[in-house]
């Protein structure tokens, strides 16, 4: 069974699609890079995976794993770097599968959360809270949560944004190991050179899909192009999605 | 003399003591409660609240006059009711909470001085608009010290998850439906402790007891729990010396009470340890690392 199928999935917002028509599927323990130029619709894609975005057509099956089997690491913009939580209760926030609402966080789970801060290379880092971190530490501190949560689904969001080469080395030995203990990954990446390299299966996306599988087949000039020719297709005045129509009258 | 000052209105009086017991029981449950307004920007939906309240209580006032149990449970049906539409008028359309709430707020305050204006004097629009904490009866104190547990007991509950919510809402919404539920709990709390400043300190003031010592506890504190803390005993130590002022001076105890949080907000603003005007000015040698 497939760890992700979708089922010609339309997402989008207030009826405008910012993913169109997207058929496919990810097998279990694959290491998936969704690319695409801003505005391809690659977050508006993973949020609709993790079950934050519903879909405005078609649908999204996880084969059989529910909302804590899935780990999503959304973009660092999303998070309220303001509030006044510590790096080891963010951290922390990852064990909520085995705390839920009311659990309490143990010795032994408070041990846990103190290796996984070192293992991302935070010790001493736990008291600080999370707004005086900087870019690449504040990264370090969301892939020690993922850690955390032990899934067997893995969704980043554009991971190694805006962080120095050591750090996304570091990240990305994580991303690695992950894919190693078979657990299924889909990174949303800008960096070609770094798909080319570590990921065997890249889907291409440009609102629609412009090509998805072995990365050296599908990481081409002529798919690039097409990519990058996608033009933002916003548009107030559109009509209803004709392909929807003749689906319709086909059934 | 200073024990005369001090502590004598208190052994001596009644009302006093009941007005104490009072504003510590505020500060105990509104305090929090201000503090994530504050984190969660939404100090001003807070004031927003508390005009919402008001034709409930307007209408409790027409139904029994200045009977606060009729007035306290009006504005709780008007306050959950505003909460929960402009909630879920936000989580269902996309538009922003507080654009929302403005909407309900001021229909709702222009239904609730129409309501008072039908049968009320001058006298009763100051009460409701100011309240009177050195007026509180038994009853009254108790449906105080009742608001304040449920909210503590309630906040127990949903702390997990309306922390993680604040700070990062898009994670909780990917491992828990909790979210939802919290927050407008959330709102719920918000209500039932406005309505109980809305006895002591009227509508136009019962957020003060909220909104001023989260916002003198943001100035003295990075952490969380230390920040709820802090602004528990600065609503508290505001209350008591409010009302000390308001004894001895004659200066309505309402007002009396947020003016002294304010002058401890603006202390606070001043020699605050984190980001105080002074501080910044005159931040010391810088550190090693």
């Amino acid at each position: 069974m497939a760890a992700v199928h979708f089922h010609n999935v339309t997402l989008g917002y207030d009826r405008h699609p910012a993913v169109h028509h997207l058929n496919g599927e990810v097998a279990p323990g694959a290491l998936v890079a969704v690319i695409g130029p801003n505005g391809a619709g690659k977050s508006t894609l993973l949020r609709g995976i993790v079950g934050i975005l519903r879909p405005l057509d078609g649908s999204i099956h996880l084969g059989g794993l529910d909302s804590r089997d899935i780990a999503y690491l959304p973009q660092s913009a999303d998070i309220d770097r303001s509030f006044p939580i510590s790096v080891f209760d963010f951290v922390g926030t990852g064990l909520w599968r085995a705390t839920g609402l009311f659990g309490g966080i143990g010795k032994a789970a408070r041990e846990k959360i103190l290796r996984t801060i070192a293992s991302v290379g935070l010790n001493g880092f736990e008291n600080r809270t999370i707004g005086t971190l900087s870019g690449g530490q504040r990264q370090r501190v969301l892939f020690a949560r993922v850690l955390l949560q032990d899934a067997r689904l893995i969704v980043l969001d554009e991971p190694f944004n805006a962080i120095d080469s050591k750090t996304t080395a570091d990240l990305l030995a994580l991303v690695k190991h992950w894919h190693s203990e078979g657990r299924t990954v889909l990174a949303a990446l800008h960096d070609m050179e770094m798909v080319r390299t570590h990921f065997a299966e890249t889907l291409v996306l440009a609102r629609g899909p412009v090509a998805w599988g072995p990365t050296a087949e599908v990481l081409t000039p002529e798919n690039l192009l097409v990519a990058m020719r996608m033009c933002e297709a916003f548009d107030d005045s559109a009509a209803a999605c004709a392909a929807d129509d003749a689906r319709s009258r086909a059934a | 003399m200073v024990y005369d000052a001090l502590i004598g209105p208190f052994t001596e009086f009644e009302f006093m003591r009941r007005a104490l017991a009072a504003v510590i029981a505020l500060s105990l449950a509104g305090a929090p409660i201000g503090v994530f307004l504050m984190l969660r920007r939404m100090s001003l939906v807070g004031d927003a609240m508390a005009h919402a309240i008001l034709p409930g209580a307007a209408v409790g006032f027409l139904l029994s006059g200045l009977n606060l149990f009729a007035m306290t449970a009006g504005g709780l049906i008007a306050g959950f009711a505003v909460a929960i539409l402009a909630g879920v008028v936000a989580r269902s359309t996309g538009l922003k909470e507080d654009a929302s709430l403005a909407t309900f707020y001021l229909a709702s305050l222009a239904l609730g001085v129409t309501i008072v204006s039908i049968k009320g004097t001058n006298i009763d629009l100051l009460h409701v608009l100011f309240g009177n904490i050195l007026a509180m009866d038994d009853q009254t104190l108790l449906v105080v010290a009742f608001n304040a547990t449920v909210t503590l007991l309630v906040l127990a509950v949903i702390y997990r998850p309306l922390v993680i919510e604040s700070v990062d809402p898009l994670f909780l919404r990917t491992v828990s439906r909790a979210g939802g539920p919290a927050h407008l709990a959330f709102l719920a709390l918000v209500v039932i402790n406005l309505v109980n400043g809305f006895q002591a300190l009227g509508t136009l003031l019962a957020v003060g007891l909220m909104i001023l010592p989260a916002g003198i506890a943001r100035f003295w504190s990075r952490d969380l729990t230390v920040m709820i803390c802090i602004a528990v005993v600065a609503a508290a130590v505001s209350g008591y010396a409010g009302l000390v002022l308001s004894f001895q001076t004659r200066v309505p105890s309402g007002p009396a009470i947020i003016l002294v949080a304010t002058v401890f907000y603006i202390v606070s603003v001043l020699f605050g340890r984190v980001g105080g005007i002074v501080r910044q000015l005159f931040p010391g040698r810088h550190l090693e690392a």
